[in-house]
C-alpha cells in the first residue's frame, strides 16, 4: 500500500475528473465560480455552508475548534462562535449520544470522530441515532469508540422505535476512515461494512473534494441519521475544481465514472483512484509489447498481431452510498458487461463487497460471466 | 525541599581514617545505608490518610534511579531522531519529563505485579526490564523486537515481567487492567496491577464502568493517572470538569503525587500496593509533564508556550532533581554523573546501531499470529489466487 500511495500522492488524479468528457455527473452547471480545493478544504467549505443556512446547526467534536487534526473544521469556530463549533472531552459514545439528543431536540448536529478506528465506542448510540445530528468525529477509527453503544443502538432505531415521534434525521458523523501509509492498526481501519449491517442508517463515502463537498451537504440535510466516512489518504494530495455554491449530490445514486463494455468495476472512497488507474492499465496496448523492443525484428509478426489487439474496456462505478446502495445502476451495468469486479480497503471476509456480489448474482445469475473480490486489506 | 543530614553525620564518623575523598563518599552502587529523603510535597488525598513524606532510599537506589532515567531519556531523544530520519514510522509517542513515574512505580513493586498502560509505552518497557535493542528493533519494525516488529511503538510487551503493554486506543486498557487484578485476586496471587492512563482518558466512560467493578469486587487494582496536563492537545481545564483525577472514583480512595519526584512516586506505589491487596482499588494520580508533544506529529508548542515547557525543564525535571540528591549526600561528584550520562549515551548508540542491522519480518509474518497456531484457516492476499496461506 505504501508503495502504492507513493506512486499516487505526488500527483493525484481525482477519478472521474482528469477524463472530464466521460464523467456522468449532476454537479454544478459551467457558469458558476469554482475553485481548485482539496479534500479537507472541500469538506471544509461544505460545513461553512451547511452551518450558515441553518442557524440550529452545531459541529462538534475532538479538537475541532482549532480546526481539527485533518483541518477540516477551520475558520468554524471563528465565523460561528464557540457555541455552535465547540470542543468536547475524549469520550466518543458520550459525544454521539450527547448529538443524538441535540438532533432529536430537532437540530442538525455534525459529529465529528477523530479516527474512524475510535468509534466503536459509540457505535451502540448509533443505532439510537436521532434525529439530524452531524456529528464530527475526527476520525473512523475513533468512531469505532462510539459503535459501541450509540450508533446502532440509538441512532438508528430511534425513529421506528418511537412510532415515528422523534428522529435522529439530521445527525451525521464524519470520521477520516481507511489507509493512510502509516496509521498501523489504529489509524487505518474502514469500518463501512459494520454500520453497512445497522437498518435505520445511511452510510455515504466520497471519492473526492467536488463529490465531497455536495455529499456532505446531502448528508446533513436528509432526514436519516447518516454515517460520513472520509478517506483520509485524500485529504491534502487529492485535489479538484469543485464549485463554490451551495449544491447537493443525491444519495443512494451510483455514478458510472468511466463506461466500458467488458467488466464493470465496483467501488467507492480512496480506492477508485487505484482502480482507475488499473482501468486505464487494462486499456493500454498490451505492455509487453515494449518489453520485446530490443528483439523486434524477431518477434515482429506477432508484434504487429498484439499491436492490433485493443485493450480491456472496463466501466467503474463510484458507489457513493453504500446503505442504501443503488442497486439499479449496478445491475444495468453488469447486465451490459457480463463480468464484476468488486474493490475494497476492508477485509474481505463480511465486507461490503460480499452483499454487493450476492445481491447482484441474485438479480443477474444468467448474465454474470465471472465475479471477482479484490480487497487492499488481507483478511 | 528538606533533605536530611545523615551523610554528614558518617562522613565525621570516618573522619579519623578518611585520608582521601573516595573514602568519605558512599561507594558508588553498592551502599544500601538507609537514606531518608523528605518527597517535594506532600500527599493530598481523598477518603484515605496520606503516606509519610519521608522516603526511604539508599545510595545503591538513588544511583539506580538516576541512571534509570538517564536511559530513559536518552533512549526517547534517540527515539525522536530516528523518528525525524523515517526509521521509525507511524506514530511515535515520547515519554521523556515523565520518567520518575515508570521509575519510582519499578521501584515499589515486584516482577510479578502487573502494569498496563497506553500507547506511551517505551519507558514503562524499560523499566519493566526490557532491553533497548529490544525496544529500537521493535520501534523500527524489526524481527528481533519485542513484539517481532508487528507491533510497533505503541505495542511493547514482556510477558515474563507481566507486562502488558502498550494499548493504542485511549483508555480501553482501564477494563483490561481490571481484568488482570480480578485474575490475581483469583489466584491468590498476592500481586496486584498498575492500571496506567492519561488525563484524556480518564474522562472516558469506560475507567467509570472499570471502576465501579474493581470496587465492588475488592480487586487488587491500582489506576494510576499520568495527568501531564495535555490530552494530546486539549489542556486538562478545557477537557475536564474536575481536573482533580484522584477525586474521580468518587467511593475509591485516592492520592495525588508528585509525579515528577521518583521517591514520592515510589512512596505512594508502595502504599497502594499494600492498601490495594487489602482493601481493594484506589487511584492515583501522577502530576508529571511531558516534553515533546503528543506524538512525533505534534510539534508541542501550539498549546502550550515554550517557556512552560522550560519552566518545567528548569525547576522540576526528575533527573536534575536525582542529581541534586545524589550530590547533596556526597554519593557521586558532578562529574561522576557526568561519565555515567556518556556511558549511557554510548549504549543507547550500540543499542541503535544494532538494531538498524536487524531484519524486517518477512512479508509471511502478516499472516501469523492472528489465529493461534494449528487452526488450520486460510489466509488471502490481495488476490485470492495469487496469494495465498495456511495460517500457522
Amino acid at each position: 500500500m505504501a508503495s502504492l500511495l507513493g506512486r499516487f500522492c505526488r500527483k493525484l488524479v481525482v477519478p472521474g475528473s482528469a477524463h472530464g468528457s466521460r464523467m456522468v455527473s449532476t454537479t454544478a452547471c459551467d457558469s458558476e465560480a469554482v475553485k481548485s480545493l482539496n479534500l479537507h478544504s472541500a469538506i471544509n467549505q461544505a460545513l461553512h455552508i451547511a452551518l450558515e443556512t441553518d442557524p440550529r446547526s452545531y459541529v462538534f467534536g475532538e479538537d475541532v475548534g482549532f480546526g481539527g487534526v485533518f483541518r477540516c473544521t477551520t475558520g468554524l469556530a471563528e465565523r460561528f462562535g464557540k457555541n455552535r463549533v465547540f470542543n468536547t472531552p475524549l469520550c466518543e459514545q458520550g459525544i454521539v449520544g450527547f448529538g443524538i439528543g441535540l438532533a432529536a431536540m430537532g437540530n442538525r448536529a455534525v459529529v465529528e470522530i477523530q479516527f474512524a478506528d475510535y468509534i466503536y465506542p459509540a457505535f451502540d448510540q448509533v443505532k439510537r441515532v436521532f434525529p439530524t445530528l452531524e456529528f464530527d468525529f475526527s476520525t473512523a477509527e475513533f468512531l469505532i469508540r462510539g459503535f459501541n453503544s450509540q450508533i446502532v443502538n440509538e441512532a438508528a432505531k430511534f425513529r421506528y422505535r418511537s412510532g415515528n415521534q422523534f428522529n435522529c434525521g439530521g445527525l451525521t458523523i464524519r470520521a477520516p476512515y481507511g489507509a493512510v501509509g502509516h496509521g498501523g492498526h489504529y489509524h487505518s481501519q474502514s469500518p463501512e461494512a459494520f454500520f453497512c449491517h445497522v437498518p435505520g442508517i445511511k452510510v455515504v463515502i466520497p471519492r473526492s473534494p467536488r463529490e465531497a463537498k455536495g455529499l456532505l451537504l446531502s448528508s446533513i440535510r436528509d432526514p436519516n441519521p447518516v454515517v460520513f466516512f472520509e478517506p483520509k489518504w485524500l485529504y491534502r494530495p487529492a485535489v479538484e475544481e469543485v464549485p463554490e455554491h451551495d449544491y447537493m449530490i443525491p444519495l443512494s445514486q451510483a455514478e458510472v465514472i468511466r463506461e466500458g463494455n467488458d467488466i464493470t468495476l465496483v467501488g467507492w472512497g480512496a480506492q477508485l483512484t487505484v482502480m482507475e488507474q488499473a482501468c486505464l492499465d487494462a486499456e493500454k496496448v498490451l505492455d509487453f509489447i515494449f518489453q520485446l523492443k530490443d528483439n523486434w525484428f524477431k518477434v515482429s509478426n506477432m508484434g504487429l498481431e498484439l499491436i492490433m489487439q485493443e485493450g480491456i474496456s472496463c466501466e467503474l462505478i463510484d458507489l457513493k452510498t453504500l446503505l442504501p446502495w443503488d442497486k439499479e445502476t449496478v445491475e444495468a451495468s453488469v447486465k451490459k458487461t457480463g463480468r464484476l469486479l468488486i474493490s475494497h480497503e476492508a477485509p474481505v471476509t463480511g465486507g461490503f463487497g460480499a452483499e454487493i456480489s450476492a445481491t447482484i448474482l441474485e438479480r443477474c445469475f444468467l448474465k454474470v460471466k465471472s465475479l471477482r473480490f479484490n480487497s487492499s486489506r488481507r483478511d | 525541599m528538606a533533605l536530611s543530614r545523615l551523610s554528614s553525620r558518617s562522613t565525621t564518623l570516618l573522619q579519623p581514617l578518611a585520608t582521601t575523598s573516595l573514602l568519605r563518599r558512599r561507594h558508588i552502587s553498592t551502599d544500601t545505608t538507609p537514606i531518608t529523603v523528605e518527597t517535594s510535597l506532600p500527599f493530598t488525598s481523598h477518603l484515605i490518610s496520606p503516606p509519610s513524606r519521608a522516603v526511604e532510599t539508599s545510595s545503591q537506589e538513588l544511583l539506580s534511579f538516576f541512571r534509570d532515567m538517564a536511559l530513559m531519556r536518552r533512549m526517547e531523544i534517540a527515539a525522536d531522531s530516528l523518528y525525524k530520519a523515517k526509521l521509525i514510522r507511524g506514530f511515535c509517542h515520547l515519554y521523556d519529563g515523565q520518567e520518575a513515574v515508570a521509575i519510582g512505580m519499578e521501584a515499589a513493586i515486584t516482577k510479578r505485579d502487573a502494569i498496563i498502560t497506553s500507547y506511551r509505552d517505551h519507558c514503562t518497557f524499560l523499566g519493566r526490564g526490557g532491553g533497548l535493542f529490544e525496544a529500537f528493533s521493535e520501534l523500527m519494525g524489526r524481527t528481533t523486537g519485542c513484539s517481532k516488529g508487528k507491533g510497533g511503538s505503541m505495542h511493547f510487551y514482556k510477558k515474563d515481567a507481566s507486562f502488558y503493554g502498550g494499548h493504542g486506543i485511549v483508555g480501553a486498557q482501564a477494563p483490561l487492567g481490571c481484568g488482570l487484578a480480578f485474575a490475581q485476586k483469583y489466584s491468590k496471587e498476592e500481586a496486584v496491577t498498575f492500571t496506567l492512563y492519561g488525563d484524556g482518558a480518564a474522562n472516558q466512560g469506560q475507567l467509570f464502568e472499570a471502576l465501579n467493578i474493581a470496587a465492588l469486587w475488592d480487586l487488587p487494582a491500582v489506576l494510576v493517572c499520568e495527568n501531564n496536563h495535555y490530552g494530546m492537545g486539549t489542556a486538562e481545564w478545557r477537557s475536564a470538569k474536575s481536573p482533580a483525577y484522584f477525586k474521580r472514583g468518587d467511593y475509591v480512595p485516592g492520592l495525588k503525587v508528585d509525579g515528577m519526584d521518583a521517591l514520592a512516586v515510589k512512596q505512594a506505589c508502595k502504599f497502594a500496593k499494600e492498601h490495594a491487596l487489602k482493601n481493594g482499588p484506589i487511584i492515583l494520580e501522577m502530576d508529571t509533564y511531558r516534553y515533546h508533544g503528543h506524538s512525533m506529529s505534534d510539534p508541542g508548542s501550539t498549546y502550550r508556550t515554550r517557556d512552560e515547557i522550560s519552566g518545567v525543564r528548569q525547576v522540576r525535571d526528575p533527573i536534575d532533581r536525582v542529581r541534586k540528591l545524589i550530590i547533596a549526600h556526597d554519593i557521586a561528584t558532578e562529574k561522576e554523573l557526568k561519565d555515567m550520562e556518556k556511558e549511557v549515551r554510548k549504549e543507547v548508540d550500540a543499542a541503535v546501531a544494532q538494531a538498524k542491522e536487524s531484519p524486517i519480518p518477512e512479508p509471511s509474518e502478516l499472516f501469523s499470529n492472528i489465529y493461534v497456531k494449528g487452526f488450520g484457516a486460510e489466509s488471502f492476499g490481495a488476490d485470492r489466487k495469487e496469494l495465498r496461506a495456511t495460517l500457522p
